[in-house]
């Protein structure tokens, strides 16, 4: 079968494949994006609190500028982030947030009339801005505006879109990406694409954890395609725990409760915060890591809240009361919302319990500051990226910026790349394509049947294992022994345990055996992407025998600049996960110990 | 020792290409927790009983606008609706309607995108600010709340009594975000706007019956962006 041919693939619908698919047009490149949900469906519209530009607009930020937000960013990674990196992204930071205002954002407004900002964790600044406590919505509509306004705009060249598409397998001929496998989920077909430029801007992997607040779609495969076609998984071992999910559904309970002047609780009503030293200072509006430390210190030294009959549900409480039911409904509408519906709570009159639970991938595909990866023609950004800009730990508000501005570059350097190399500098005179060698042609085709076979043997097999039940003890072993607390005895017994998972994965089987839309097939295509990833940063948290930013080691409490100030590289193997190390970008800020 | 209850889903089934007509198939969900939702109890039928059921579902969190169906008789989202909040012991669940199945829950829902896209969903402003945002103040910008909060599920459209009659009708929300960009203090295309929806498939069409503000998850009210569209015509 002949194979679909586009100038450009970007895979991923979130916040960062809409940015760089607007980029690649808006640069006369021709482009598909292909997305496993509609875009609007990406986990980026969850994001709530809001997106760092040091635009100085509060009354408290005058003094603000990009250079004191890099100072934060690389503070807050624990000086594990590159600071070449970090640096362009605080600077670019004021276009970027400027021009999704010029696309028609809704931003909140200051007195002024301009955008309005809040405070965040870890920020010397109120450098926030905010669309209510629905960011993520706001920008990842207006994003999807500007797709839809492109499309619609005769002179824009083509710019296709592929939802409900599942990309299973890249292609990589002499080092370089030349196509991709998809999975029509309607249809159950697969086909071969082929293509100059690929980006993936495929997420995080938060639902390899059990509590997490991510979106279901979060597997992790988006970062296992590319790893399996040998890009290194880079500092993976980086897990962001949120300090205040709510009980029962983990579902995210915004830093901004806090910017705003909400009390975290123990069950004496104290603010228990104030008795650790890391957080004696900054109280509530401590590091994410800190933060999610000592609640679950507290819990463990007495001071939660339990139900007796289910042991994960230990919480403390964060109490937003005295804000006022005002404040609340005018700021934190969507957090009262998700309180009332999901847990019958009204916070303007009780407090919310919460509990630490995944939320955020700092790790990631390996890059470098222009978004490129080690093989030619794939470029990542967003969440699946790891540039690194987030280091050991990330900043809230720092991520939604990254999908943005490295969007945008990855998007600029795939353009000027395929223009490179499909029509030279100059197009060509007739406006067509020079003819391309047929052997990609084959390459591809071999790739299509091998995934076809892979797929025909999942739906035949005869094996005994109900996947969902793989993937619930990938849950748990990941929250007992890789969670926020860790040391080298569990992790090598979830290495064991995952090697395990990884065998039984063989002998899957489902009770329905057709190809069109069956949803089942395609959880079992990304539990594998769940396992592997999964290995990746069970291996990384191992060798890392040191404790910095989210990672803890109980049996390695200091940070180790000496043997640990490097990036860990991952590289998949059948035999088992291959680590590697690579150098941190410093410069700027001397490492120094990361005081609050 | 929790009491084991289970519960009944009883689910639209419909493979066109295998089903001759559409059926409905009742399993037995365990309801252990008090917390249960419906997309909870969807997901034990897909991984437990019965791999071959359909449905969408992203963020689990009524945020992302995957999982909307109806539910024992009124539209709304799987994921935050709680089996508790349910009278009987027993849930009906069917898909989307006015729109072609795909498989059993997974409805085709281009016909409503394309909807939203012909309403042009975008921002329109002539002149710009070259370094610096365009000022908004605190009452402009109110004007978009309960408007921008949208997530495009699709309740409204398959409450609706007009989509269900007339195909082409844009239907509640496609006509909602008309309004939005049409109330933003910055667009700058309000004739466009008015001209695009005062068409006999656009505002007209509604008979402001407010099945839309009833099914909406989110209660918005898109029958009231209609009537002020309407308004602004006369
Ligand atoms: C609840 C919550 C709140 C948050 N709040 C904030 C905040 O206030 N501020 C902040 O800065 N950050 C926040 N974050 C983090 C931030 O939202 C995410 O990091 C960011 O949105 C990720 O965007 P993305 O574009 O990289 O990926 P996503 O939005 O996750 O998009 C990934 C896309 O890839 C597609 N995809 C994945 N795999 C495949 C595949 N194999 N084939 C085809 N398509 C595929 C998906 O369909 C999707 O479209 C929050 C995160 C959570 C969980
Ligand atoms: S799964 Fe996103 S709205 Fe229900």
């Amino acid at each position: 079968m002949k194979p679909i041919y586009h100038d450009t693939i970007v895979v991923g619908g979130g916040l960062a494949g809409l940015r760089a698919a607007l980029e690649l047009n808006r640069r006369n490149v021709k482009v598909a994006l292909i997305s496993k949900v509609y875009p609007l469906r990406s986990h980026s519209v969850a994001a709530q609190g809001g997106i760092n530009a040091a635009l100085g607009n509060h009354p408290r930020g005058y003094y603000d500028n990009w250079e004191k937000h890099a100072f934060d960013t690389v503070k807050g990674s624990d000086y594990l982030a590159d600071q070449d990196a970090v640096i362009r992204m605080t600077k670019e930071a004021l276009e970027r947030v400027i021009e999704l205002e010029h696309w028609g954002c809704p931003f909140d407004r200051n007195d002024e009339g301009k955008i309005a900002q809040r405070p965040f964790g870890g920020a010397g600044f109120p450098r926030t801005c905010y669309s209510t406590d629905k960011t993520g919505h706001a920008l990842l509509h207006t994003l999807y505006e500007q797709i839809v306004k492109f499309r619609q705009i005769a002179e824009r060249k083509e710019l296709v879109l592929y939802n409900e598409w599942l990309v299973t397998k890249m292609v990589v001929e002499d080092g370089k990406c030349i196509g991709l496998i998809g999975l029509d989920i309607k249809s159950g077909n697969l086909s071969a694409f082929k293509t100059n430029a690929v980006i993936f801007a495929t997420g995080g992997s938060g639902r390899i954890y059990g509590k997490t607040t991510n979106a279901l779609i979060n597997t992790g495969m988006g970062m296992a395609v590319p790893y399996w076609s040998g890009v290194p998984l880079k500092d993976m071992e980086f897990i962001q725990f949120h300090p205040t999910t709510l009980v029962g559904k983990n579902i995210l309970i915004t830093e901004g409760c806090r910017g705003e002047g909400g009390y975290l609780l123990n069950n004496k009503g104290e603010r228990f915060l104030e008795k650790y030293k890391d957080s004696e200072k900054t109280m509530e509006v401590a590091p994410r890591d800190i933060i999610s430390r000592n609640i679950t210190k507290e819990i463990m030294e007495g001071g939660g809240y339990e139900d007796p009959a289910d042991p994960t549900s230990r919480h403390v409480l964060l109490d937003l009361r005295h804000l006022g039911e005002d404040r609340i409904m005018s700021r934190l509408s969507g957090i009262r919302e998700i309180c009332m519906k999901f847990a019958g709570i009204d916070p303007v009159y009780e407090p919310i319990p919460v509990q630490p639970g995944q939320h955020y991938t700092m790790g990631g595909i390996d890059c470098n500051i222009e978004s490129e990866t080690q093989i030619k023609g794939l470029y990542v950004a967003g969440e699946a990226a790891c540039v690194s800009v987030h280091g050991a730990n990330r900043l809230g508000g720092n991520s939604l910026l990254e999908t943005i501005v490295f969007g945008t570059v990855a998007g600029e350097n795939a353009a000027n790349y395929t223009q490179g190399t499909t029509y030279g500098s100059v197009p060509s005179p007739t406006g067509r394509r020079p003819p391309r060698c047929n052997n990609k042609d084959n390459i591809l085709d071999d790739a299509l049947k091998c995934e076809n076979r892979k797929i025909e043997s999942i739906l035949n097999s005869n094996g005994n294992e109900n996947p969902s039940n793989i993937r619930e003890e990938l849950n748990k072993l990941m929250e007992e022994n890789v969670g926020i607390f860790r040391n080298a005895e569990a992790l090598k017994s979830a290495l064991n345990r995952i090697k395990q998972l990884q065998e039984r994965y063989t002998s899957i089987s489902l009770n329905y055996k057709e190809r069109r839309t069956n949803l089942s097939l395609m959880w079992v295509l990304e539990l594998k992407g769940s396992l592997d990833v999964a290995e990746a940063i069970i291996a990384g948290a191992l060798a890392r025998e040191e404790s910095r930013g989210s990672q803890f080691r109980t049996d390695f409490t200091e940070r180790n600049d000496e043997d640990f100030l490097k990036h860990t590289l991952a590289y998949f193997s059948d035999e088992g996960v291959r680590l590697d190390y690579k150098e941190v970008t410093l410069g700027r800020f001397e490492p120094k110990a990361r005081e609050y | 020792m929790v009491q084991k209850r289970e519960i009944c889903f009883k689910v639209f089934r419909f493979d066109p290409d295998r089903d001759s007509k559409p059926y409905f198939q009742a399993y037995q969900v365990p309801f252990v927790r008090k917390d249960l939702t419906v997309l909870e109890g969807l997901f034990y039928i897909q991984e437990k009983l019965d791999n071959s059921l359909a449905f969408r579902s992203s963020c689990r969190s009524a945020v992302c606008g995957s999982c909307a169906m109806h539910i024992n008789g009124g539209y709304g989202l799987a994921c935050n609706t709680l089996v508790s909040s349910l009278k009987g012991n027993k849930i009906t669940i069917r898909p989307l309607g006015h729109m072609n199945i795909i498989k059993d829950l997974f409805v085709d829902l281009e016909p409503f995108w394309k909807k939203y896209e012909f309403i042009k969903p975008y921002l329109i402003s002539k002149t710009l600010p070259s370094d610096h945002e365009r000022l908004q103040s605190h009452s402009e910008r109110a004007k978009l709340d309960g408007l921008i909060d949208c997530i495009l599920c699709g309740c409204c459209y398959s409450s609706c009594m007009v989509t269900l009659t007339k195909d082409e009708y844009l239907g509640p929300a496609a006509l909602l975000w008309a309004n939005r960009f049409y109330v933003d203090s910055r667009d700058d295309a309000k004739d466009e706007r008015l001209a695009i929806v005062n068409v006999e498939n656009g505002v007209w069409r509604c008979h402001t019956i407010f099945n839309c503000h009833q099914s909406c998850p989110k209660s918005l009210n898109p029958a009231s962006c209609i009537t002020n569209l309407k308004m602004k015509l006369i």
